[in-house]
């Protein structure tokens, strides 16, 4: 028995949604942010309990359940823990072209790693706790890409 | 725990693009098949719990859009946004809350109609790391990388998981990629993000799942072959990346001793018989079975490698093909449950393997194993 199913050209729509967002850094990420932009510094927050030092900066520490509201100024230097080279170019996300790669990095003085990019390296020289140094953008927008990437430390350190 | 067992299971075969049927579609199939497995009808339903993602289905409370095709019209229905294990701990509170005899828990997932990278990238925190363009990949090969450097895990090993789980697949009709394969040619698959290659990386895919969950006496009068929850666990780590220590799975290791403690388990190696494992890269075999106490830490890549966790042998992981031959995202945990569920029936066909008293169905959510759920489940109450 022929059922209609069997028959019918199945017929697909495209759309997209559309929604522009706007996201408050907070008081602790606008400061972080400003700083970035206006002075090339990297900030973290210190826990008045544990003493851990966080950055990205954390509001609150999630171990202590405290307020973090001491800052302490951090790198610019960093060691590199994790890290992965991407292969599978992605325009629509991407912000280098591949490879390249990203990073867990320690800021220097930092407990607590934050992700970023990594360029201007040769493959050979990415391993764990390779010294990376930022490299700005000439112009800055109060991003965390106000940092275009880490590369290799060219001074020992 | 008050006795729950699940009466009644159903799951879609996974395809790549199930371009004849809406999400709808698959939720009715599969929680068709659910009742048909369990003799019941949708009546005899008493709540629901419905698991799904608005992001992924580009529909905000995408959980009301199923309503029909679940049965949960005029029903007391709630949703879970995660991994089906997680979505199936709140079908199981619902049962134990003492007002439901009997739960629905229906997942579904049509990764064929967006674009997985750009959804993976909005998990991330939008100020901090979104931006860098990370995706599930990424997330996945940063802590791939820092496990098998630490532990000395090879790539050969990981790639050994893509030929026994595509291989298992062949024998699950449900799975998505079946195929025989080398480890020479997982080995030559083209690199993503290192190490992960693109035979180390499930496929993308559309499915749905559903499962019965009923109190003891009434699980005993809906069916003969009652799969008893014996014990669940979960934890949640840090949802920064660099928070976490990424080659060790902190969380796991506390929701498998959670759901041990409740099950009674002493020694998992010798009281568990069967794994279905949310594998949906290959070194997460070796690295989730250390975390669930199979093997000591770093052992996980020999155990892969001496063969134990294939079908037929002495631990069978995810004999039907696992995530990595069919992973509808979020459905993906319902099934490990399921799978389990009908290994310990004896029902699971090609891929059945022998003996199954006692599995463990795993789930995970989050980037690169944020969170990890457990379940132990057993024949026998």
């Amino acid at each position: 028995m022929a059922d209609w199913r069997d028959e019918v050209e199945p017929w697909v729509l495209e759309s997209r949604i559309k929604v522009p967002y706007t996201w408050t850094a907070g008081e602790t990420g606008s400061h972080y942010l400003l700083e970035l932009k206006d002075n090339k510094k990297f900030w973290g927050t210190r826990c008045p309990q544990c003493k851990r030092i966080y950055h990205v900066p954390k509001r609150n520490c999630p171990e202590c359940f405290t307020e973090c509201t001491e800052w302490v100024e951090l790198g610019p230097l960093g060691t590199l823990r994790d890290y992965t080279i991407m292969r599978k170019a992605e325009p629509r996300l991407h912000t280098l072209p591949v490879p390249f790669a990203y990073g867990v990095i320690f800021l220097d003085g930092s407990d607590t790693g934050f992700l970023h990019l990594l360029y201007e390296y040769e493959e050979a020289d990415l391993a764990e706790g390779l010294r990376v140094e930022p490299v700005f953008a000439e112009e800055r927008t109060g991003h965390i890409l106000d940092v275009k990437y880490f590369r290799p430390a060219k001074a020992v350190s | 725990m008050q006795p729950v067992a699940i009466v009644g299971v159903g799951q879609t075969k996974v395809e790549a693009n199930k371009i004849r049927e809406r999400f709808e579609d698959m939720v009715f199939e599969a929680t068709n098949k659910a009742l048909a497995d369990a003799g019941m009808t949708i009546d005899q339903i008493d709540n629901v719990t419905t698991i799904s993602n608005d992001f992924w289905d580009g529909r905000t409370i995408s959980s009301m859009a199923i309503n029909d095709a679940c049965g949960s019209y005029d029903k007391n229905v709630s949703t879970a946004e995660g991994d089906g294990t997680f979505g199936a701990i709140y079908g199981l509170m619902r049962t134990l809350a003492g007002t439901f005899e009997t739960t629905l828990v229906v997942a579904h997932h049509k990764g064929s109609e967006s674009v997985m990278r750009l959804i993976t990238n909005a998990m991330f925190d939008p100020i901090f790391e979104r931006s860098m363009g990370i995706d599930a990949i990424a997330s996945a090969a940063l802590q791939a990388g820092s496990y098998m450097r630490k532990y000395g895990i090879s790539e050969e090993q990981c790639a050994m998981v893509s030929v026994k789980n595509h291989g298992n697949a062949k024998k699950n009709p449900y799975a998505q990629l079946a195929m025989d394969l080398t480890v020479e040619e997982v080995m030559r698959s083209e690199m993503l993000s290192d190490p992960i290659k693109k035979l180390d990386c499930c496929p993308i895919g559309d499915g749905a799942a559903a499962l019965i969950l009923a109190t003891g006496e009434r699980a005993k009068k809906i069916t003969e072959k009652p799969v008893w929850v014996k014990g669940v666990g979960y934890c949640c780590d840090s949802y920064h990346l660099g928070y976490r220590d990424l080659a060790g799975c902190d969380a796991l290791v506390a929701a498998a001793k959670q759901a041990y403690t409740m099950a009674g388990i002493v020694d998992p190696r010798k009281e568990i018989d069967l794994v279905e494992l949310h594998d949906a890269f290959t070194y997460q075999e070796p690295f989730w079975l250390e975390g669930m106490g199979f093997c000591e830490r770093g052992e996980g890549g020999k155990l892969t490698e001496s063969g134990k966790t294939a079908l037929g042998s002495e631990l069978p992981v995810s004999a039907s093909g696992g995530c990595l031959s069919s992973n509808p995202v979020l459905v993906a945990g319902l099934v490990r449950i399921i799978e389990c569920a009908l290994q310990i029936r004896g029902d699971a066909g090609e891929h059945q393997a022998d003996g199954v008293k006692t599995a463990l169905a795993h789930g995970v959510n989050g980037p690169a194993g944020q969170s990890h759920c457990c379940w132990i489940l057993g024949g026998e109450a």
